[in-house]
């Protein structure tokens, strides 16, 4: 009835190609964008920043960037944690070099080395598919927290080996640090986050993005009707790396403050994040989103019930968490193998048909 | 979207807790995940002695403790979502048990205000108050405890370790890094040589360090584990057949669950402190009668007078006796943050104090002042008796050699006052 096609008129090939191209959906989006930008910041404070958006904003870039790997190339990576390693001390060598530079600029480029070293542990990935792939980046995954916990220079020489995000400012306003307020830390993620999604989702749209599933889908035939595979796969590294290496920087600079990286960007991390699309769906953008928020959300929302409001022991809690958390993966595999994405392109098709369903 | 935003609004509502007139005092437990078995009796400790207080003596000053606990896992993400959700709540001190969690804490803590207090742990120079306005860490600090096991081995070898071979095993981390320094510094004072072997998280694969100390024979193999790893480097040891008492760990490789695995083979093993062992104090009497038969444990009420449990009570303790002096300080018996961390700069143990308490020689004395946030550093040596199962004080609290970590406690805080432009206050 409020959802469906009908009298929603394109008359130009842009309107046709639009990425919202039912009414209904596109005013939800500028609603979603309107109360992220114009409401959110507003009443935000503290607790709700460091403990549920930021992680979430964070956790979505990084879980947009593995799904152009894995979701729309085909590519299985389990680096994730050490690409996102590479961004964090990228992003503090720079801070430190460059103390003036706006924090934008840093995070930026801490994405663009990121996704240098993507490429050069891509390389293999001409060579080796499936399983062996995925060894090869667990691989560089092990190598490169080595790398972090290893070599003095990474660290700037701290007698602990631990970084810690000095203050920093975009424009005047202190972005990292301890000063700096809930609204601005908020609004810098939730910018880099839409951005990230907005270029993610136009490229997976567009030529490259083809090529990619082209490549996901029969590398071979893609290679026949003309989609070079080299180029295909290296892109896809870059660009997943690049927003990968954003999310860790935001990660290091913003959310934690200091790091430890064997401790925050080990394995442990890649498994999450890969948990994240394969929940919320392999090859989607809202899954990306929707994997990040339930992983991020679920296990604070399960605390806040049982050990704030119903006063259990914090260990049952804990306890319980995993087992809940474990039960709903299991649950979702099995009752829809391809997320919380499809489940929502399921709806949208109840409700394109609503109320009257044949 | 939709599903976010509706958990976004379920949380607010939850998340707006009443506010308490109680001191607060917020644990950052762990009592899941590797660190468990160190992180389950320290929590039993602290929340006991809080609970003692309250049955006993009406709280502090005649107001009523509270302690919020909050499960971190020894996990950085959950222990700043476990921080934002307390530290509304008017929480009065943190001691989050992790150095990662620690340094996290250190900037924060600072620009909220509230004191933490990172005891036997987190950053070693937050003891120059001068650099760390709201960080605490009397009485002793993991310089103090690298000084100390060198010391002891100082006085059993007639002072002179030149020539000989220490091996120091340590968790791959902020933590098992932080001695390295001081002890590279004393290497070179008294002449023996250090070899550093590294165990990464969690702890559990530690054959290679231990072939290579079995091939290497070093004299006196250090500790700085934490966790599942201790007990497996004990159990190494007795594999490689180890002397145990050349074998000494910090004071978070020396409880019971460190040594029971391995049972008789961990016989001789030693640990530092800086508290005392066992039940053999007065409190234990009160804590049976106000606590433990009244059914009020915290936990499953099992872990009295373990080494870990000894150390959260006193770090409880330590806590109670700042409140009350910041009572004292302030005039009024509802404190507030600021006021809780003008009683822990002004804070002095005494002998006299400690057996008020029914704590008689439990830990060293000392004294916290402006520009001394770490106590006295004296340090103990304890032992493991495997056929008693039973740790004992085998050497008294002693100083720890000030001349080599003065310096480098300067020059660590002095880069940190530099790289965040904090001026001098004291």
């Amino acid at each position: 009835m409020f959802y469906r096609e009908a009298g929603d008129f394109k008359v130009s090939y842009v309107d046709d190609s639009q990425t919202f191209p039912i009414k209904f959906d596109r005013y939800r989006y500028y609603v979603v964008l309107a109360v992220a930008f114009g409401i959110i910041p507003f009443i935000i404070n503290d607790y709700w920043a460091n403990a549920l958006l930021l992680p979430f904003l964070i956790y979505a870039i990084a879980a947009i960037g593995l799904n152009i790997l894995v979701g729309y190339c085909g590519q299985v990576s389990l680096g994730t944690g050490g690409f996102m390693a590479v961004g964090a001390y990228a992003c503090y060598k720079l801070m430190t070099a460059f103390p003036d530079v706006s924090m934008f600029i840093h995070v930026i480029l801490a994405g663009g080395i990121t996704a240098l070293v993507g490429v050069l542990f891509g390389l293999p990935s001409l060579r080796i598919k499936g399983f062996y792939l995925a060894v090869a980046t667990l691989a560089a995954q092990f190598f490169l927290v080595w790398l972090f916990n290893r070599v003095p220079w990474f660290y700037n020489y701290s007698a602990s080996g631990q970084i810690n995000a000095p203050e920093r400012d975009v424009f005047g306003i202190i972005i990292t640090g301890p000063n700096a307020p809930a609204w601005a830390t908020y609004l810098f993620c939730l910018i880099f986050l839409a951005v990230c999604a907005v270029v993610a989702r136009n490229l997976t749209r567009g030529t490259t993005g083809r090529k990619w599933m082209a490549i996901r889908d029969m590398d071979i035939a893609a290679e026949i009707i003309g989609v070079n595979p080299l180029r295909a796969k290296l892109t896809a590294f870059a660009v997943s790396s690049f927003f990968v290496g954003i999310s860790g920087a935001l990660f290091f600079a913003v959310y934690l403050g200091a790091v430890e990286v064997g401790e925050v960007f080990g394995i442990q991390k890649s498994f999450l994040v890969l948990f994240m699309i394969i929940i919320g769906g392999l090859g989607s953008i809202f899954g990306s989103f929707a994997g990040a928020a339930f992983l991020v959300l679920l296990p604070v929302v399960l605390k806040v019930v049982g050990a704030d409001m119903l006063g259990w022991p914090t260990d049952i809690v804990a306890h319980l968490n995993l087992v809940i958390v474990g039960a709903l993966i299991i649950m979702f595999l099995i009752l829809e193998p391809h997320g919380l994405a499809q489940l929502w392109r399921v709806a949208k098709e109840k409700l394109r048909l609503w109320p009257f369903p044949h | 979207m939709k599903l976010k935003l509706a958990t976004m609004a379920l949380g607010a509502a939850m998340a707006a807790g009443p506010v308490m007139a109680d001191l607060v005092f917020p644990s950052l437990s762990y009592r899941t995940g590797p660190y468990a078995a160190g992180g389950i009796p320290f929590a039993d400790g602290y929340a006991d002695y809080f609970t003692l207080l309250n049955e006993r003596d009406g709280g502090i000053g005649g107001v009523a403790t509270k302690v919020i606990e909050c499960e971190t896992g020894y996990n950085t993400e959950k222990g700043v979502e476990c921080y934002e959700s307390t530290k509304g709540e008017g929480s009065l001190v943190y001691q989050p048990l992790s150095t990662g969690i620690t340094y996290q804490l250190i900037p924060k803590t600072t620009a909220d205000g509230i004191p933490m207090h990172t005891m036997g742990y987190g950053r070693t120079s937050a003891k120059n108050g001068d650099v760390f306005s709201h960080t605490f860490n009397y009485p002793a600090n993991y310089w103090d405890g690298a000084s100390g096991a060198i010391n002891y081995l100082l006085d059993t070898n007639n002072g002179d370790l030149s020539g000989k071979k220490i091996a120091l095993v340590y968790h791959n981390s902020a933590y098992g890094k932080e001695p390295i320094r001081t002890l590279e510094e004393l290497s070179a004072k008294h002449g023996f040589e250090l070899v550093a072997l590294p165990v990464d998280h969690p702890g559990q694969e530690q054959k290679s360090q231990w072939l290579q100390i079995r091939r290497d024979r070093p004299d006196f193999v250090l500790m700085w584990g934490w966790g599942v790893m201790n007990q497996v480097a004990v159990q190494e040891a007795a594999n490689i057949r180890y002397p145990m008492e050349n074998f000494i760990g910090i004071w978070w490789s020396g409880s019971e669950n460190d040594v029971l695995p391995a049972g008789e083979a961990a016989n001789g093993y030693k640990a530092l402190t800086f508290h005392n062992v066992g039940t053999d104090f007065p409190v234990f009497d009160d804590l049976q009668k106000y606590v433990v038969d009244a059914g009020k444990a915290a936990g499953a009420g099992d872990q009295v007078g373990t080494v870990l449990y000894n150390r959260g009570l006193y770090a409880a303790m330590l806590a109670a006796e700042a409140a009350k002096k910041a009572q004292e300080i302030h005039g009024t018996a509802d404190i507030t943050p600021a006021m809780m961390r003008d009683g822990m700069e002004a804070l002095e143990i005494t002998e006299a104090k400690m057996t008020e308490l029914g704590l008689p020689n439990f830990g060293p004395t000392f004294s916290v002042s402006c520009e001394n946030h770490g106590g006295d550093a004296l340090v103990g040596v304890t032992q493991w008796d495997a056929t008693n199962k039973t740790w004992s004080l085998i050497s008294e609290f002693k100083a720890t050699d000030g001349d080599v970590i003065g310096p480098l406690i300067n020059e660590d805080s002095g880069a940190y006052a530099s790289e965040n432009n904090i001026g001098s206050r004291c």
